[in-house]
């Protein structure tokens, strides 16, 4: 069995041993996303997990392992983790786990800190924690991000990107229910077949399969009715997690609505961009610099291959980073980069922007940066788009569906009029182009 | 047109109307259904059948409760506020904006462009159910509560966030003798402030509103309140007829979107539609059976005190008196503790009449037999009732507590005490209290909160509670604050909840509240081996078998577990050893007499709401006040860095060593700004600027500011900033100038040196939501003071953009920022230490008050700090001590400059014998989340004791009070032990 092994500072390590011992267990947030990073870890030698325990009990033991006040995607990722150690399920001796940490000056850099104590708390402090991030904040000598890790890592960002957006466009249309489930499977295993055998993973093979995921959705038989299209933007784990926003794009689909979810490769981008932001504004490095930009230039290619294929489907495309960036002018500095920062407006306007202007703005329960970014901006945004029809939601363990739903339900009777209005608008502007019409 | 039927099915009511062709009201109810949503509407509907049947109607339903039911039977729904909107434009076209109270919604309807609603969010204060709950703790019925409100004199500030608040800001005031005519004004208040600065989110509410709902429909106190706060005359304020029944008017004229249906058949599809159920999420029994239930009874039942009866004692007794906060309890016992007389009622908003007549039956029982030696008071009408009586000894209530609990266990190591409105733990440590958690966030208020349940569902508490012993699956109901838990009840009733499984679980509820929020623990050992539970609630077995059976332990309650507090005051007179009690005598007692007036104490800025009780003979007892200043009294200054620092920044306004020439700067006087104005204001004065600072904050400020808000939910010190540039634009400056921080200094003590996101980048939310800054030049450029080469330059590049100013003149006025800067903290620490040697030549303890450098703001700690130094300590804030500690790793990501001081100024405590630390945080502040459990690991592996005060906007000092002063009698209590 593997030692423990712990640093100067007395951090338990993932060491080499246990990378052939210990199973990793990620916590969920976007499930086709993940499903393919578990295949690329596998592919890479590691034993891995994507956790779907779910409900009161992740709940109950994030509430009982984490401080209360803090926000509500820690006590679920945490109750996530912590609850699935308990559950009997794994040798809690022979796992690790993996938490995101982005490093910035939101609460959510600490996520893996208050896991620890978590652990401590719960006396399971022998499992060791891996902290997946782009800030070099702490090192395993088992658990390495290596360049063509992180390539891989990027191809599953952007393939899990294309099959949300798409499939997103087709489901609410399926004239057979589960058609568009069954497409996302169909991609899936091809995909993951592929990663599995080592292909998938090159710009040009990528382009290829781009188009075959777009015509998966293409052949999918669907209705020409008309339906009102809602954009999902938030904080990050609430915007897409299931478990943190109560299965919310399936709640907007059952009341006859369209969801709209921005992808999650802007993220990525946007927290490169912010390096290389932070040089210009407060001075730095300019290799540093120089590198994010080269960076960020390099996964914008990717983004745009993917854009140029929605377009070839005859699909809606989404803008790319630089457009969304252009949108905040007059609104965010581009320095404003805790937990989401400007990307959350940028998204907001992106949204009204491509004829979506019904938005639902999920945050935990007083979520700092969306203060700011979120609440703080709809103003705004209604003062310059008066027809936009933004409802904020906010998600923590006490907040009841009912009410988020009712609220939600207000957006859409709003977004319905709205679109009546519309519709009777544009009638009277064809009838006045075409006078012999009347 | 076939008649329009809408049904409105609200949080606490039915309303029910019928509209005829013309928009005419045919019919029209309004009805409590209690819980029993489906059948009042069935009913009613059958009541008017002689109306509608035979008739082909067009019926919907709306409202927040109307969706289930709607779901059940087919009946279409529209959404209640867009319901709302269509009667409004249907019969005030020409309205601007609706303001519409609930039973427990309240919602704002802009018109005029496009159509823009505002719900209450999470957060269900300031409603109907909000007022209903202050009418209960007022002992009052709501039309009472009305009448009251129309003779008010004066309006105390009460916190108008959540009910929960407004209730213990309520509390000191009855207890302290005011007037309920001022407090229910004040209630009114409250509810009008939550609606405007909860729901108004940046627009302003101004030309013709329509007010609706029920309790504006009723309480013609709210709607003067409203009509004064909001300046409307006659012309803009419109109270409709059926302002009640509007939503249900909207909806009827929303049926014709819908097929018609024959009267009947409706009526049929509402009374047989099943009520959908979710999956109820439920858990084990409390009680598996009733021998379960016995042994458990006779195992708490053996924890009784001595037995004594008054009718046949003769001797010495002495008396303790519990004015808590909803009730007051009584205790008089004999040398062993036996309970001669005891007392426990609800203090029906007078703790003093309750305690008059009570002395009285006591004199009458005792004849001549029984001698009282000594009486003690604890509680929060503590010193109200010590003056009135002249009680020997006045006590915290921990220590009151403790005395009552070590009475039945010497080995308590752990207390917990669940009242009518508060809840209070702590630790026994070395035979002091420590770690003292009490609820002050959102799950307060939980004994009272199963009562107002109770009554809801029409049910005395007694009977109600015991529903739930044998509750087969008990509800599981969520552990967060009493607010929300309400519609997790509606909801497990949709579900198809029993009252017994709600009882249970609402019983449960209160215990994981306790556990989980206030104590945060993890498990039983993290408590202690010997606990021992008080306090009414206690006294329900539900509460006590669920809190034992989350422990997975068993504690000790006595059979007196509601008399704990009056019985630890009695042991505690009995300790005094006094030879008489000064207790007004049998015969003083019939000449008592008490009024109470309220007035404003003009000596300082506090500006303190005074209590001024006048008792017989002239006695007088001014309640209130956080110094000596009104009782007449020099007032004494203890060294007081907290004062010092604020002096100091207030005074950097004018030109300085400049000539002013290039214009008027104005900096608002918040957030970060404590820290960064030394800075800004030398580099401002260098560059011949004059300096203008915005007025010292004040809740008049905070008000004027108040309808910019966007989010409800940010701590305190932000929102006041909307109010400082609002001022700032009309002092007529030049220009603002509020930078964006996303970093501060780096004072190499942490990982890294961010703001928190709030002070980081709160300059952009002002400018995109207070629209005078239209009228300004507002500055908000980001910089990064910590690399002071890459800051020169570039300021000196934006001053040359906005200013015209030579690069060369910008550098050297940054290079004198930050020397000015440098001189600035160098000072503080000097005074610091100066006042260390104060204390420590004149042997007083010294605090250290940690928290962000703007809680010196004496808006935002309400004068905590003449508080700290009136119970004789020396105050010093946490950056006059953070440089004597180097950098250490922490458990935590240690990334917020402000933050890593707390962190080590409470390292540096640790190796000061003489010195203790209280951390303030400001409610809604996020990162505190993290800091807290931090600081107190840190202080608590260091021998200290960690104390927090959390503060708010509003300025109840009565859960300070208790921390300081709990805190000080656990330093007595080890240096005693230590000596």
């Amino acid at each position: 069995m593997a030692e423990l092994v712990y640093d100067k500072t007395g951090r338990l390590l993932f060491t080499k041993e246990m990378r052939k011992e210990y199973t990793l267990l990620i916590p969920q947030m976007l499930p086709d996303h993940f499903a393919m990073l578990v295949s690329i870890f596998r592919s890479e030698g590691y034993k891995v997990e994507m956790l779907e325990n779910t409900g009161r009990p992740v709940i109950d033991a994030g509430q009982k392992y984490v401080h209360n006040d803090a926000c509500y995607p820690a006590i679920l990722v945490i109750g996530q983790l912590i609850n699935a150690v308990q559950s009997g399920k794994y040798d809690p001796h022979k796992v690790a786990l993996v938490i995101t940490q982005t490093g910035g000056g939101c609460r959510a850099s600490n996520y893996i800190h208050l896991l620890r104590k978590a652990l401590e708390k719960a006396g399971l402090d022998y499992i060791p924690v891996i902290s997946v991030n782009m800030s070099g904040l702490e090192s395993n000598p088992g658990f390495k991000l290596t360049v063509g890790l992180i390539r891989k890592v990027v191809y599953a960002v952007i393939y899990g990107d294309l099959i949300m957006n798409v499939a997103n466009q087709v489901r609410p249309y399926e004239l057979t229910p589960g058609d568009t489930d069954s497409a996302v499977q169909s991609c899936m295993d091809f995909l993951l077949h592929d990663m599995d055998n080592g292909k998938g993973m090159s710009f040009k093979s990528m382009e290829v399969n781009f188009d075959r995921i777009t015509s998966t959705f293409k052949a999918v038989p669907v209705s020409k009715e008309e339906k009102v299209r809602v954009g999902i933007v938030g904080e990050i784990y609430v915007k897409y997690a299931p478990l943190g926003n109560n299965n919310l794009a399936d709640f907007l689909l059952s009341e006859g609505a369209e969801p709209v979810i921005p992808g999650l490769m802007d993220f990525i981008i946007f927290k490169i961009n912010n390096r290389e932001v932070d040089v210009n504004i407060y001075g730095g490095k300019w290799i540093k610099e120089r590198f994010c930009h080269w960076l960020q230039n390099y996964l914008m290619k990717y983004q745009h291959a993917m854009i140029n294929a929605i377009k070839r489907s005859g699909f809606r495309a989404p803008g790319d980073f630089n457009e969304l960036h252009s949108y905040i002018k007059g609104y965010l500095g581009d320095g404003n980069k805790m937990g989401e920062g400007w990307l959350l407006t940028a998204e907001m306007l992106e949204l009204i922007h491509t004829g979506v202007p019904n938005i639902v703005c999920t945050q935990p329960f007083g979520c700092l940066p969306n203060h700011i970014v979120g609440k703080g901006m709809i103003r705004k945004i209604k003062d310059d788009y008066p027809w936009s029809n933004v409802v904020a939601i906010d998600y923590d363990p006490g907040a009841t569906r009912i009410n988020q739903e009712n609220r939600i339900k207000l957006m859409l009777a709003n977004a319905r009029a709205l679109q009546k209005k519309q519709g009777l608008q544009a009638e009277g502007e064809h009838q006045e182009q075409n006078p012999a019409a009347v | 047109m076939k008649l329009r039927v809408g049904i409105d099915i609200g949080s606490t009511t039915v309303k029910v109307v019928v509209l005829d062709p013309d928009n005419k009201l045919l019919f029209r109810s309004y009805e409590r259904h209690f819980s029993k949503t489906r059948e009042r509407a069935a009913e009613t509907l059958r009541s008017i059948q002689d109306m509608l049947a035979g008739q082909d109607v067009h019926m919907v339903i709306t409202g927040s409760a109307g969706l289930g039911v709607s779901k059940a039977s087919g009946i279409d729904f529209v959404q209640e506020v867009y319901a709302t909107a269509a009667a409004v434009q249907e019969f005030h076209p020409d309205t601007d904006a609706v303001i519409e109270l609930g039973g427990e919604d309240a919602k704002i309807i802009f018109f005029g462009g496009a159509l823009e609603e505002r719900m209450n969010g999470s957060c269900a204060g300031g409603t109907g159910a909000f007022i209903d709950q202050m009418a209960s703790l007022l002992n009052v019925t709501v039309g009472e509560l009305n009448e009251l409100s129309l003779r008010h004199e004066k309006i105390y500030p009460i916190a108008s966030r959540c009910g929960v608040f407004a209730k213990s800001d309520i509390q000191p005031i009855l207890n302290q003798g005011g007037r309920k005519e001022d407090i229910a004004a004040s209630i009114f208040q409250a509810v009008v402030d939550q609606t405007v600065a909860g729901l108004t989110q940046g627009r302003e509410l101004k030309g013709k509103i329509v007010f609706l709902g029920g309790p504006l429909h009723f309480l013609l106190g709210l709607r003067q309140r409203f009509v004064e706060t909001l300046r409307l005359d006659e012309d803009h304020a419109v109270f409709p007829k059926d302002g009640d029944c509007f939503a249900a008017m909207g909806a009827a004229l929303c049926s014709t979107d819908y097929s018609p249906r024959p009267f009947e058949e409706c009526l049929k599809l509402l009374e047989e539609s099943v009520d959908a159920t979710g999956i109820l999420d439920v858990m084990p029994p409390l009680f598996a059976d009733q021998a379960e239930y016995d042994a458990f009874l006779s195992r708490h039942n053996a924890n009784h005190p001595p037995r004594a009866d008054l009718s046949t004692y003769s001797g010495d007794a002495w008396l303790g008196i519990d004015a808590g906060s909803t009730t007051t309890k009584m205790a008089l016992i004999n040398e062993q503790g036996g309970i001669l007389y005891s007392y426990y009622h609800s203090n029906l908003g007078n703790p003093v009449a309750i305690v008059l007549e009570q002395l009285r039956e006591i004199y009458k029982q005792c004849g001549g037999r029984v001698h009282i030696k000594g009486t003690a008071v604890t509680g929060y009408g503590e010193e109200l009732i010590k003056n009135a009586f002249q009680c020997d000894l006045g006590l915290v209530e921990t220590m009151a507590h403790y005395k009552a609990a070590a009475h039945f266990n010497p080995h308590v190591d752990f207390i917990i005490d669940i009242g009518g409105q508060d809840m209070k733990c702590f630790k026994i440590r070395n035979g002091a209290v420590d770690s003292i958690m009490l609820n002050e966030a959102c799950s307060s208020g939980c004994g009272s909160f199963i009562e107002t349940f109770a009554k809801a569902l029409d049910y005395d508490i007694a009977t109600f509670s015991r529903l739930g012993l044998f509750s087969p699956h008990p509800v599981n109901l969520g552990s967060r604050c009493t607010v929300f838990m309400n519609s997790s009840v509606k909801q497990a009733q949709k579900d198809g909840a029993g009252v017994e499984d709600i009882s249970a679980g609402l019983s449960i509820s209160i215990v994981k509240n306790a556990v989980y929020k206030v104590i945060r623990a993890a498990n039983a050992d993290d408590l202690g081996k010997h606990i021992v539970v008080q306090g009414g609630t206690f006294l329900n077995d539900a509460v006590l078998r669920a809190f034992e059976q989350e422990l997975g332990r068993d504690v000790v309650r006595p059979t007196i577990a509601g008399l704990m507090g009056a019985f630890g005051a009695a042991l505690a007179a009995r300790d005094l050893g006094l030879a008489q009690s000064n207790l007004l005598s049998n015969s003083a007692l019939q000449s008592f007499s008490h009024i109470a007036k309220p007035a404003t104490c003009g000596l300082c800025t506090n500006h303190c709401s005074l209590t001024v009780n006048q008792f017989d003979a002239g006695r007088r007892f001014i309640s209130g006040n956080r110094c000596s200043r009104p009782l007449g009294k020099a007032k004494q200054e203890l060294p007081d860095l907290t004062r010092y620092k604020y002096q100091k920044l207030r005074a950097m306004e004018g030109t300085g060593s400049g000539s002013g020439i290039r214009g008027r700067i104005g900096i608002p006087f918040g957030l970060n700004m404590y820290e960064n104005l030394p800075f800004w204001y030398e580099f401002f004065t260098k560059l011949n600027f004059e300096v203008v600072l915005s007025p010292e904050s004040s809740r008049k400020l905070y008000i004027k500011g108040q309808h910019t808000i966007p989010s409800d939910t940010v701590c305190y010190p932000a929102k006041l900033l909307h109010g400082h540039v609002e001022a700032l634009v009309e002092m007529g400056v030049d220009a603002i100038w509020y930078p964006c921080m996303s970093y501060n200094y780096d004072e190499g003590i942490g990982d890294n040196h961010y703001n928190c996101p709030v002070v980081a980048y709160y300059p952009e939310l002002l400018a995109a939501n207070v629209p005078l800054l239209k009228e300004t030049r507002f500055l908000m450029p980001y910089v990064g003071l910590y690399r002071p080469k890459d800051f020169a330059k570039r300021i000196s590049k934006l001053m040359e953009e906005e200013f015209s100013i030579p690069k060369k003149e910008s550098i050297a006025a940054a290079k004198a920022g930050y020397e000015a800067y440098e001189t600035y903290k160098k000072d503080l620490w000097a005074k610091g230490q100066e006042y260390i040697a104060y204390a420590r030549e004149h042997r007083l303890p010294i605090l250290v008050q940690a928290g962000r450098p703007y809680h010196i703001d004496p808006e935002i700690n309400h004068g905590i700090n003449d508080l700290i130094t009136g119970q004789g300590f020396v105050l010093i804030s946490e950056d006059a001590l953070s440089h004597l500690e180097g950098y250490e790793g922490r458990k935590v990501l240690n990334q917020w400059t402000f933050q890593s001081r707390m962190y080590n100024a409470a390292r540096y405590v640790c190796t000061q014998p003489d010195m203790q630390l209280v951390q303030l945080v400001s409610f809604g502040c996020g990162t505190d989340a993290i800091t807290a459990d931090e600081v107190r690991s840190i202080l608590e592996a260091g021998g200290k004791l960690y104390t927090q005060l959390k503060i708010d906007d509003i300025n109840n000092l009565g859960a300070v009070k208790i921390r300081i002063r709990s805190l000080m009698a656990a330093m007595e209590a080890r240096s005693r032990h230590n000596s």
